[in-house]
């Protein structure tokens, strides 16, 4: 792997009036690996990515692009740098065409005379053909987003961002709505993308998905960072136990006999 | 537990999903949002062809009559349809009829302007209201509903009291008078093919009057200019919203304005430009109406705005935005025409009109709520 992170984001505070959001986090994401942020609902999780993808200012610490400090005044400024994010939403429309959503708000043209038409041609092929890298074999290019699943349309909006030149992906809890089989498919779509040498930031707060992508884990509660481990060093059980601060979980976990 | 149906999905997993079913051309072909207005059109035309076939329904006269019915309603319901599609309703449009009626009439006939120059304005004066209504809506952040039923109350107002104040009366006539030698009116109110139909007259092919001060002329003497308009709204509404990058930003902005402007879709702008163009096609309407009937009255234009929404409604949009078709609202504009026409010719109590209406609406957003779950995969 290369060794200048494509993001860095090093101790970062966040306060929200007298509340402190992110006390301190800090987090790399290397070309073509899957960094994993767990953290319990209210850990910081939400805000934390909106820093990182230039919704909110830091209130002090520093963000590095490429080894540079830079300060993001939008999410434009973000999107440009290749920091793309895939919100839990989606922000994809259901009764729209998967072409018609994979292209909105860039749509290809091609001119007939003075007028400028959407060129439906090159559009539906480039979709088809990304869509058949991310492994969904589309029906046809202008089957409605609303007729996919919801695993199937997260894979839309990842490979949309790739396409439109994402080199670090944020993915807002990806996999938290979705049901087993569609969670391997968004696993196996993340681990596609991550060959291609887009950094990833995968947000969850379930153990399991982590541990089967993850190349490193960063751990945020209570809005620290309880440190970043590498795979191979750290076991689902630390995990859990640093995720949910401990005692009381493991209590609950030897008395329903299992992972939760 | 779940590890081993895990590893039983991923088995199954390479290659194609053998949950999708191949789809037939002919489902595809059928399946789309006209289809429930295409089904009421051919029903309403069977219908009528056994009900008033020997009427002079068919004839050439009696298609113009329906035809030129069909087209008002067309005109309307063209912007009405993308406004709806861009997650907008606008209820202003029948007040919009009458209001730029009186402002053509008052300018021209009133105060003397010359026709084009009344005619512009008219159409300067709508523009500005319908983004007016746009703007309002945007930065309120209130439905649309109650924005444009403010506008439809204000308007209606507005048109009375300045007919009233200036004329001392609600109709202003001699507007035929005022238009003779102008160059802009005949765009409104004149007819094309006058020479093909002159000589399908004289071939026989349509009939022509036998007696009076027409003798010799066939009875229909071209094609209306309200026809060539609703049929360029059409097209240019069909090609707009299916074919050009602006159409998928109106479905985008319907469909969740908040993901369109994530990926840079300019809704507010999208969003006011279709009320614009709602304005503009209610103007359209009532220049053609003022020339045809060379007047212009305060009332003229009531519940066209609800008519616009069935039609579209009929055609397959769907209320929330974001979904629809201009070529379905065209058809339900045609079989408004052919119904509201066709009864009168059937020898069949107008009034029953309305009841027919309102049952055919009910079918059709019966049928296309069908066809869309089947389409979009709405649960």
């Amino acid at each position: 792997m290369a060794d200048t992170p494509l993001i860095e984001l090093i101790d970062i505070e966040k306060h929200f009036g007298s509340v402190i959001a992110l006390a301190g986090v800090s987090l790399s994401v290397l070309p073509g690996e899957c960094h994993c942020l767990l953290g319990d609902n209210g850990a910081g999780k939400s805000t934390f990515i909106k820093t990182m993808s230039g919704v909110h200012k830091p209130t002090r610490g520093t963000i590095r692009v490429d080894g540079k400090e830079v300060v993001f005044e939008s999410p434009r400024d973000a999107m440009e740098m290749g920091i793309a994010t895939v919100y839990q939403d989606l922000a994809m429309i259901p009764l729209m065409s998967v072409t018609r959503n994979f292209w909105m708000g860039r749509e290809p043209k091609k001119r007939i005379g003075p007028f400028s038409f959407f060129d439906f041609k090159t559009a539906n092929a480039v979709t088809m053909e990304e869509m058949r890298r991310m492994g969904i074999h589309l029906r046809e290019p202008d089957q409605a987003v609303g007729t996919l699943s919801g695993g199937e349309r997260q894979t839309v909006a990842i490979a949309r961002a790739v396409y439109f030149g994402a080199r670090v992906l944020i993915l807002d809890e990806p996999t938290s709505a979705l049901g087993v089989r569609q969670t391997s498919n968004v696993l196996a779509t993340i681990d596609r993308v991550r060959k291609t040498g887009v950094g990833i930031v995968f947000i969850t707060h379930n153990v399991r998905h982590a541990m089967a992508v993850g190349d490193r884990f960063t751990v945020l509660n209570r809005g620290k960072t309880l440190g970043t481990a590498k795979r191979g060093e750290i076991s689902t059980e630390e995990l859990q136990d640093m995720m949910a601060g401990g005692a009381e979980l493991a209590e609950l976990q030897s008395s329903l006999g299992g992972t939760v | 537990m779940s590890q081993g149906i895990e590893a039983n999905n991923m088995a199954a997993q390479p290659g194609e999903d053998e949950r999708v079913k191949r789809v037939s051309k002919l489902r595809k072909a059928m399946v789309r949002p006209e289809l429930g207005a295409i089904c009421g059109a051919i029903a309403v035309f069977i219908y009528f062809a056994f009900a008033a076939g020997d009427t002079g329904m068919f004839s050439a006269e009696g298609v113009m009559n329906w035809g030129v019915v069909s087209a008002q309603f067309a005109i309307i319901a063209v912007g009405a349809c993308l406004l709806m599609i861009a997650g907008e309703f606008d209820l202003s449009v029948g007040s919009m009829i009458g209001f730029s009626g009186i402002v053509i009439a008052l300018l021209s006939v009133h105060y003397g302007w010359p026709m084009w120059a009344s005619i512009l304005m008219a159409f300067a004066v709508a523009l500005a209201i319908g983004a007016l209504n746009g703007y309002i809506v945007i930065t309120t952040r209130l439905p649309s509903f109650i924005v444009t039923l403010a506008s439809l109350y204000i308007l209606r107002g507005l048109t009375i009291y300045f007919s009233i104040a200036t004329t001392r009366q609600t109709i202003i006539g001699g507007v035929r008078e005022a238009a003779e030698g102008d160059w802009l009116a005949p765009l409104f109110g004149g007819k094309i093919l006058k020479g093909l139909f002159t000589w399908l007259g004289e071939a026989g092919v349509i009939q022509t009057y036998a007696g009076g001060v027409r003798a010799g002329q066939p009875v229909v003497d071209g094609i209306p200019m309200l026809m060539v308009w609703a049929l360029a709204f059409i097209i240019f509404g069909h090609i707009l919203l299916t074919k050009t990058q602006f159409g998928n930003w109106i479905f985008a902005s319907g469909g969740d304005a908040q993901a369109a402007r994530n990926v840079g879709v300019p809704v507010n702008r999208v969003k006011i430009l279709m009320f614009m163009l709602t304005a503009f096609c209610a103007t359209v309407f009532a220049t053609c109406q003022v020339m045809e009937f060379g007047s212009a009255a305060a009332d003229r234009g009531l519940l066209k705005e609800f008519e616009a929404i069935i039609a579209v409604v009929i055609g397959g949009a769907l209320l929330t935005g974001g979904y629809g078709s201009v070529i379905g609202a065209a058809l339900g504009a045609l079989i408004f025409g052919v119904v509201q026409q066709g009864l009168f010719f059937a020898g069949v109590e107008s009034s029953l009109f309305r009841v027919f209406l309102g049952i055919i609406l009910l079918l059709a957003v019966v049928l296309n709520t069908y066809i869309r779950r089947l389409i979009t995969g709405e649960r």
